[in-house]
């Protein structure tokens, strides 16, 4: 956003396809975003090179014709280390950096004390492994750098974001066909919400709420006068809550008890507000917490509406079932509940909200019912009903016409910053998070399907360390950090060196990882450092019963059954 | 990739195997030991895949060494390769040879298809389950599909596993012999018969194909230089690619594995495409039971096939060619080995051919059991390491044939009238034979005749011709039915032998000569067990990839099964043969390829012309 004007993926999916070298960095896409790899595969298929660059070993990095096994929060290091080697080799895309960006003499100053030697004594990955990422990077015809939250859930996540957009700047792998930088979404619609202005400073398209002129629009289409101020970011309202401004919450289809970081202070704060509505389709731990539940439609299936995906793509959702019970549409409840607090909204169907989003959002304004039927989804922005579709953003930059150009592109120069929970000799482990394939988020909705390959709640620990402190695999050990303790069965997982931990975020019921994690959060984003928790492991004979409870259906056994070698 | 391995670890002799294959294995992430590089580093990607195609080899390696794959070797072998250790076991239980269960390091093959059934491999087989118990591993002999030793049979393939494997056809197979060979190893077996013992013919003057065998000592390049050798590769160099696809076509030289597809065309569509590398693939994979006259060639004068694809290959424009060599055949993979050394050795084959600055490289890929394999798709999937599975066409070979890439596959045979058609030219050539069907032609002569063994003919001899060659039914027998083009051909009958033994010639009569098969049955042969037998042998080598041929050669067993129990019902077996005509039907319609078009020719043939199931009312 900071970097080149709109929220959201450069990219379209397709793209991938053509793309000649893929980066997957801080992204395990092949177990988290499932459809994007397989786009990335046909690219693979084709021919593509790709990059892993995480600190685990995990299923992508198997893809990957190179794996760069950095250490946690080093990110900032390693790209200040690739873009100083694509300097240094004379590589930089010169015309594109003198035409379309800004900044790069500031960024050549602060990447210069990063030479290979000092990125790699910095990171730990070889620096021949770094040389050669900068030199395909920068030689490729169409690359593309692919992120997820091993980028974003950091103290300086936002800063992780700049470095990698400032490679894409040297490079000139924006803007162009192939060339892009696609943050990977988590969610179906985590880019609508962000879109519809589910974001504090925005309102829907994109627009600021501390915009006169963008205010005044909604505010004849509305009919009411709004506060020019911008709204709490999740972790300000935390804050806000600990210091007891924020008194009454309303939270609509999020599970934070078991989501956010340091979770055991989550619940504290819930249980100490005035009121809290909890709307869901789901009676979730947070829920549990709430004076009123409004339970509502599936948005999937239950419900008429859209979603956008991560290359910004809207597409219709329609109805399939009614709700059961009492469960009312999110938009019926909005209604109902203005209908309560004096405010008589009309009875709107999807199409007609949808209507009215048109009206006030360039980038949505040509998007009518009729064609996102017919064409089964378009990519924003499309501000006119005669097209053009945007498969990429930012093709602009390449514009001859400086007029047309527009706004050029600022370089950052972030600062390198490890973890905000240092190692020492009583934390001497580093615990980093994810997902697994056969789970999503807390689990709530994928954890009623049976999978063979799911093992529930665990901590990954490499052979050596598991050899070290005398651990077998599917023993129960405690895992211990600054802020709390989860007892957690030890899984043996090659893909991990010594001192570098794994947990799965999906089973909360099982181990709830978010009792360790730590909530230093992106000063910008708000989002929390959940990839980098200093433990430390014993061993113990205390029986996981009775301190959290491992689901009786997870059977370990099975596992060494059924992989154990034929007799 | 995403490989899930299971704890079984390979024994020292399996990871020994395979790492004399691959040599040893870098770091942890293939197979190696782990160390702190793997820490931080891996390359799994493309270049590991990459090696994909030597998934067969690494198998082999392991079944060679010690007799069967273990979950362990399997592992070894998916980390070395990349491949996912489920996907080596799909490869590994494709194929008749690997075993993927424990079984002793010494095993016999019993040869109980067709051609050794006329000749008493019941006997033998009845024999062999007295003294040793009935045919299984675990009692050291199976029953196997035809090896390709016909005019020996009944045939056996003794097998010892080891550092080095020790391979051993016999033929004729006593029970004797068999049990020594499990006693005290295939090593202690008296010496197989000199390959010139295949060749009635072999000496006599006038021969093209066969001239050298017996001749010259098949492993000396310099006999073979002496004899002709080479020259067709000079006269090559001499004209030039496209002059030597010219001379092809003017030969108007036909495929002989059984097609009969216009060599030259084949060979001119794949030089014109844009696509490199193109590849030359040799199709050895001569499993057609009652088929052994590729093996007469790769064992009698093997130089002749390393010649015939150095020029096919330069004609074409590719830079490297595959022998895919049927498993069964240990003397010939010896044999090509060998002169694939010695011509590289010589200058005849490596980065500068003969001086010209032409590179080319042969390599030879061993099959494992599996008469798909021959098959002209299924070829390129077992040699890219995958299970052999036919390939849906288009596209053909030509544009996307191993690994992707234009190829050209041609037989043995067909291979080795190149250097002939080079000498003389194809207008020449072509004045051999008739106007359909040009050349010198080899044929398979087994069953109940006096000297079974490869006869070579020009195109233009009848059937009786060729019977005759081979000396007839011996006396005191007549002859029952004769079966051309091997079990997916059909049957003639005794009064049939004026069929002249040409392409145009079979086609005329509604039969075909399919990989050039003559198998005589007399009139001691039960005729509805060799088709059932044939039955039992399609229904055991489909791939399964399609449902017509999957389903169908199964039913066409179980069909053939009820009439030989329902013998006397004549209701029920008019029943049963209309389903073979619907199975049948479906079949040849329907499947993907050749395997299940052709299941129930033979069949067919023999309700039709022979009259073979009525008669058993």
């Amino acid at each position: 956003m900071t970097v080149f004007g709109a929220g959201g993926g450069t990219s379209s999916y397709r793209e991938a396809e053509d793309a000649d070298l893929l980066v997957f960095w801080g992204s395990n896409a092949r177990e988290a975003h499932p459809i994007f790899f397989h786009h990335a595969l046909k690219a693979i298929h084709k021919g593509a090179k790709v990059y892993s660059v995480d600190p685990r070993r995990a299923k992508t990095a198997e893809w990957a014709d190179s794996w760069l096994g950095l250490d946690v929060g080093t990110d900032v290091a390693l790209a200040y280390g690739i873009g100083r080697e694509i300097i240094h080799a004379g590589l930089v895309n010169e015309a594109f950096v003198r035409n379309a960006t800004t900044g790069f003499d500031e960024y050549v100053a602060a990447a210069e004390p990063w030479t290979l030697e000092v990125t790699s004594r910095e990171t730990g990955v070889p620096a021949e492994l770094i040389r050669q990422l900068a030199h395909d990077y920068a030689t490729a015809e169409r690359a593309q750098i692919c992120w997820t939250l091993g980028i974003t859930e950091h103290h300086n996540g936002t800063d992780n974001v700049r470095s990698l957009c400032n490679l894409a700047l040297l490079t000139g792998h924006v803007g162009r066909w192939g060339s892009g930088l696609v943050p990977l979404r988590g969610q179906n619609n985590v880019q609508g919400g962000g879109d519809m202005g589910a974001i504090p400073k925005n309102l829907p398209g994109f627009q600021d709420v501390g915009n006169p002129e963008h205010r005044a629009k909604f505010e004849r289409l509305w009919n009411v006068t709004m506060p020019p101020k911008y709204g709490m970011t999740l972790s300000e309202m935390m804050h806000a809550m600990d210091e007891g401004h924020l008194t009454n919450l309303y939270i609509i289809g999020e599970n934070p008890v078991q989501s956010d970081a340091d979770s055991s202070a989550v619940g504290r704060r819930l249980e100490n507000l005035d009121h809290l509505v909890v709307q869901d389709i789901f009676l979730t731990k947070t829920a549990s917490y709430a004076h009123v539940v409004l339970p509502c439609a599936a948005a999937w299936c239950e419900s008429e509406g859209t979603f956008t995906n991560s290359e910004r793509r809207i597409q219709r959702v329609r109805k399939a079932l009614e709700p059961p019970g009492s469960a009312k549409d999110d938009i019926e409840i909005m209604r109902l509940i203005a209908e309560r607090l004096g405010r008589g909204w009309p009875q709107q169907t999807a199409e007609q909200v949808w209507d009215e989003l048109r009206a006030v959002s360039p980038k949505h304004h040509g998007m009518t019912y009729k064609l996102l039927d017919e064409r089964g989804g378009l990519q924003w922005p499309f501000p006119d009903e005669n097209g053009p579709e945007s498969p990429f953003l930012h093709a602009r930059l390449w514009d001859k016409d400086p007029e047309k150009r527009g706004q050029p592109a600022p370089f950052g120069t972030p600062k390198h910053s490890l973890p905000v929970d240092k190692l020492n000799d009583e934390f001497p482990l580093r615990l980093t998070t994810g997902r697994r394939l056969t789970d999503y988020n807390t689990g709530v909705q994928s954890g009623g399907f049976n999978s063979p390959i799911r093992f529930g709640g665990c901590v990954d620990m490499s052979p050596e360390d598991m050899a070290r402190l005398g651990i077998n695999e599917w023993e129960v050990v405690r895992v211990t950090s600054r802020r709390g303790s989860v007892l957690a069965p030890a899984r043996l997982e090659p893909g991990l060196r010594p001192g570098l931990l794994f947990m799965a975020c999906n089973f909360p019921d099982e181990v709830d990882v978010n009792l360790l994690t730590i909530e230093a959060n992106d000063p910008i984003s708000g989002t929390a450092e959940f990839k980098a928790t200093a433990v430390k492991v014993e061993k113990t004979n205390d029986d996981p019963g009775r301190e959290n409870s491992i689901a009786d259906s997870t059977d370990y056994g099975r596992y060494d059954r059924e992989f154990a070698p034929a007799k | 990739m995403d490989l899930k391995f299971s704890n079984a670890e390979p024994s020292e002799d399996e990871r020994d195997a395979v790492d004399r294959l691959l040599g040893f294995g870098e770091g942890g992430w293939h197979g190696g030991e782990r160390d702190e590089q793997d820490y931080r580093r891996a390359h799994t990607g493309r270049a590991a895949r990459s090696r994909r195609h030597l998934v067969m080899e690494a198998l082999h390696a392991v079944n060679d060494r010690i007799g069967w794959i273990s979950p362990g070797a399997l592992n070894y072998v998916g980390k070395r390769l990349s491949v996912a250790p489920a996907d080596v076991y799909s490869v590994a239980t494709f194929y008749a040879l690997f075993s993927t269960h424990p079984r002793p390091a010494r095993i016999v093959h019993v040869c109980t298809d067709i051609a050794c059934m006329a000749r008493g491999s019941k006997e033998l087989c009845a024999g062999l389950e007295k003294k040793l118990g009935p045919a299984g591993a675990n009692n050291g002999w199976k029953h196997s599909p035809c090896l390709g030793v016909c005019e020996r049979a009944p045939a056996a393939m003794a097998v010892e596993a080891g550092d080095p494997p020790h391979e051993h056809l016999i033929g004729p197979a006593a029970v004797d012999a068999i049990v020594l060979a499990l006693d005290a190893g295939p090593a202690a077996l008296a010496a197989e018969a000199p390959p010139a013992m295949a060749v009635p013919q072999a000496g006599q003057e006038g021969l093209m194909l066969l001239k050298r065998v017996g001749r010259i000592d098949p492993e000396s390049i310099d006999d073979y230089l002496a004899a002709d050798g080479y020259d067709g590769l000079r006269r090559a160099f001499e004209m030039g690619p496209g002059q030597v696809i010219g001379e092809v076509k003017d030969s108007r030289l036909m495929g002989r594995g059984g097609a009969a597809f216009p060599a030259g065309v084949k060979w001119e569509s794949t030089a014109k495409q844009p696509a490199t590398p193109r590849y030359l693939v040799c199709n050895a994979d001569e499993s057609e039971p009652g088929t052994f006259k590729d093996r007469a060639i790769l064992e009698g004068d093997p130089f002749a096939l390393i010649e015939s694809m150095t020029i096919a290959g330069y004609a074409i424009g590719a830079a490297r060619g595959y022998i895919y060599l049927r498993g069964e055949y240990p003397r010939a993979f010896r044999m090509l080995r060998n002169a694939i050394d010695r011509a590289r050795g010589r200058g005849f084959l490596g980065d500068n051919v003969m001086g010209t600055g032409w590179g080319f490289e042969l390599e030879i890929r061993r099959g494992a059991g599996a008469y798909i394999c021959g098959e002209e798709t299924a070829i390129f999937n077992s040699i890219e390491g995958y299970r052999g599975e036919p390939r849906s066409k288009p596209p053909f070979p030509f544009e996307a044939g191993l690994f992707s890439k234009p190829t050209v596959v041609n037989n043995v045979e067909t291979l080795c009238n190149v250097p002939l058609i080079m000498r003389m030219g194809g207008a020449e050539y072509a004045k051999i034979g008739t106007e359909g069907s040009t050349g010198p032609k080899l044929f398979c002569v087994s069953g109940n005749l006096v000297r079974p063994g490869v006869y070579e003919v020009p195109f233009g001899a009848t059937l009786g011709d060729v019977l005759k060659l081979a000396g007839g039914v011996p006396q005191g027998r007549t002859l029952q039915a004769v079966l051309l083009g091997g079990a997916a051909g059909g049957f003639v009958r005794a009064d049939e032998l004026d069929i002249p033994l040409t392409f145009e010639g079979a086609r005329a009569n509604n039969t075909t000569l399919g990989s050039g098969v003559v198998l005589a049955f007399d009139d001691t042969v039960d005729l509805s067990a060799i088709l059932l037998r044939i039955a039992r042998f399609f229904r055991d080598e489909s791939c399964g990839q399609c449902v017509p041929c999957r389903v169908g050669t199964v039913r066409q067993e179980e069909a053939l099964l009820r009439i030989a129990h329902n013998g006397h019902n004549a209701a029920a077996v008019g029943r049963d043969i209309g389903l073979l005509r619907d199975v049948g039907l479906v079949m040849k319609d329907s499947s993907i390829c050749g395997l299940g078009q052709a299941a129930w020719n033979a069949v067919e043939s023999a309700i039709d012309r022979l009259g073979v199931l009525k008669e058993s009312r």
